[in-house]
């Protein structure tokens, strides 16, 4: 479980977040929503640890984040598995190395051990047969595989995920957004899914923030938010003229 | 203010580079990799310039002392002494911020822009140890073997202008080269290396590691390597001149 609880965090004069309380739970596919420049990366890289936040606490079940020095978040992020919006694989590496990365870093495993471990991620996302490829040589929806069998290498707690699906078609991104509610589940990880495309957050989406001008406007589930009354949820939701009319209809 | 603040950022990013790594076995293999991109990979553009330097040297010392009192071994010790005093550390130093200290900044620029060291970062890894470290060690290891090697091509390369060019007889060049010669010069030579390898690694690493934004700010992150690499490398070896040769 990941709480954040009365986070603040300004750029000079601009506040991105204010007063934003949270809590994602385990075992759920959390999705933080919200407009370009709503503050939802700015809250997600607060939640790793990438942005220090003005004001507020961060915790990781009964640790609190905030509180630690440099050492102890590392220990916290060998915890953690975080998809990026540009996948954010080494492009030196093949697809073999990238996944072993982390192995290689922060385990004492052997080469035939590790060489398993990435071959079952591999496999897990159903890629096989590209392990020597380069990242230049993939695809963004293999890229984006790839990035999901480096983060889950180390068989994390907690898994966070920076638009998984931007970029893709929505066929592929669908597919991604299934392999990660299937990996939520199979692990028992903490989720959290940084997203503002609606086909995601209908199909995996257990528990939803909205987030709104930097602050939290609205939190319910999946399903709940097409028979919202709040206005600026809708708006966001229902932003073409189609989605209006269905949703009067 | 903004640059005590900078300054500050620098030594603290420093720091973080040479506090204890993760994996030592991690950092000895990235470094063996490192002597490749910023070592050997950087023998030919030495090699070249070295060698014509060398023979330019010759012909205009020979030009600029044809005096009959002067004796013609004088050539072989100016362009040793210009060699061993100046060129092999400094200008090479200088081509060196060129080639490495642009390829370091752009390099880790991008890997900036497209998250990956905050991928690093995320992992649980310390992203300024792991790599900017190897590239630290590997310049300072590797930089003095590159002034020696321009060094001694750089003397052949006179050799040769002596020979090709019938500048002075090269029996005159050999004695010259040989005339009083003090190896207290090498040292003095490969002591700045070492510093001008580390100025190049770290100050490219800094605004490389630190870029935001996108393409053209790792450009600008590049160029802005080579030339405040280049102007410390000046300064620095201004005020080691002074400390070495008193």
């Amino acid at each position: 479980m990941i709480s954040v609880k009365g986070l603040y965090k300004s750029y000079n004069d601009n506040h991105v977040l204010n007063d934003v309380s949270v809590t994602f739970e385990q075992g759920k596919c959390n999705m933080i929503i919200g407009r370009s420049g709503s503050g939802k990366t700015v809250l997600l890289k607060s939640i790793v640890g990438l942005v220090k936040v003005d004001q507020g606490e961060i915790w990781y079940d009964d640790k609190n984040f905030t509180q630690m020095n440099e050492r102890e978040q590392q220990s916290i992020r060998k915890k953690m598995g975080m998809l990026f919006q540009g996948a954010a694989l080494f492009d030196s590496l093949t697809v073999e190395e990238n996944v072993m990365f982390p192995l290689d870093m922060l385990t004492e495993q052997g080469g035939a051990e590790k060489l398993d471990r990435v071959n079952f991620c591999l496999e897990r996302v159903k890629v096989t047969s590209s392990n020597k490829l380069f990242p230049s040589e993939l695809s963004g929806g293999m890229k984006k595989r790839i990035a999901i069998a480096r983060a889950i290498a180390l068989n994390p707690q907690y898994l966070l995920c920076d638009e998984p699906n931007s970029g893709l078609d929505p066929e592929t991104g669908i597919v991604i957004d299934n392999l990660i509610k299937e990996l939520t589940q199979e692990f028992d990880m903490t989720t959290i899914i940084n997203s503002h495309d609606m086909n995601s957050v209908l199909e995996i989406g257990d528990n939803v923030v909205f987030i709104y001008k930097g602050c939290k406007c609205w939190e319910g589930s999946g399903s709940e938010i097409l028979k919202t009354d709040n206005e600026a949820l809708n708006n966001f939701v229902f932003a073409t003229n189609m989605a209006r009319q269905i949703k009067r209809t | 203010m903004k640059i005590l603040h900078h300054i500050g950022s620098y030594f603290l990013l420093i720091k973080r580079s040479l506090s204890r790594p993760e994996k030592a076995s991690i950092i000895y293999r990235q470094t063996l990799k490192e002597i490749e991109k910023v070592g050997i990979d950087s023998f030919p553009i030495v090699v070249i310039v070295s060698l014509f330097v060398g023979a330019v040297i010759t012909i205009q010392s020979n030009y600029n002392i044809e005096n009959p009192i002067l004796p013609k071994y004088l050539v072989g010790l100016t362009v040793r002494d210009s060699l061993l005093l100046e060129f092999s550390s400094t200008m090479v130093a200088l081509i060196l911020a060129g080639k490495v200290g642009s390829s370091i900044a752009s390099e880790l620029g991008m890997m900036r822009v497209t998250e990956q060291i905050d991928a690093l970062e995320v992992m649980g890894i310390n992203s300024a140890a792991y790599l900017i470290l190897p590239k630290m060690i590997a310049a300072a290891f590797f930089f003095p073997i590159l002034g020696l090697l321009s060094m001694i091509v750089g003397i052949i390369g006179g050799y040769l202008a002596c020979i090709l060019g019938n500048v002075i007889p090269p029996a005159d060049y050999i004695y010259g080269i040989q005339y009083a010669f003090k190896p207290y010069y090498i040292t003095y030579a490969l002591t700045k290396v070492v510093f001008y390898a580390i100025i190049i690694t770290s100050i490219a690493s800094y605004l490389g590691y630190n870029v935001e934004g996108g393409a053209i700010e790792v450009g600008k992150a590049s160029t802005k390597a080579v030339v405040q690499s280049s102007i410390l490398i000046l300064m620095i070896n201004l005020v080691l001149t002074r400390l070495i040769l008193q």
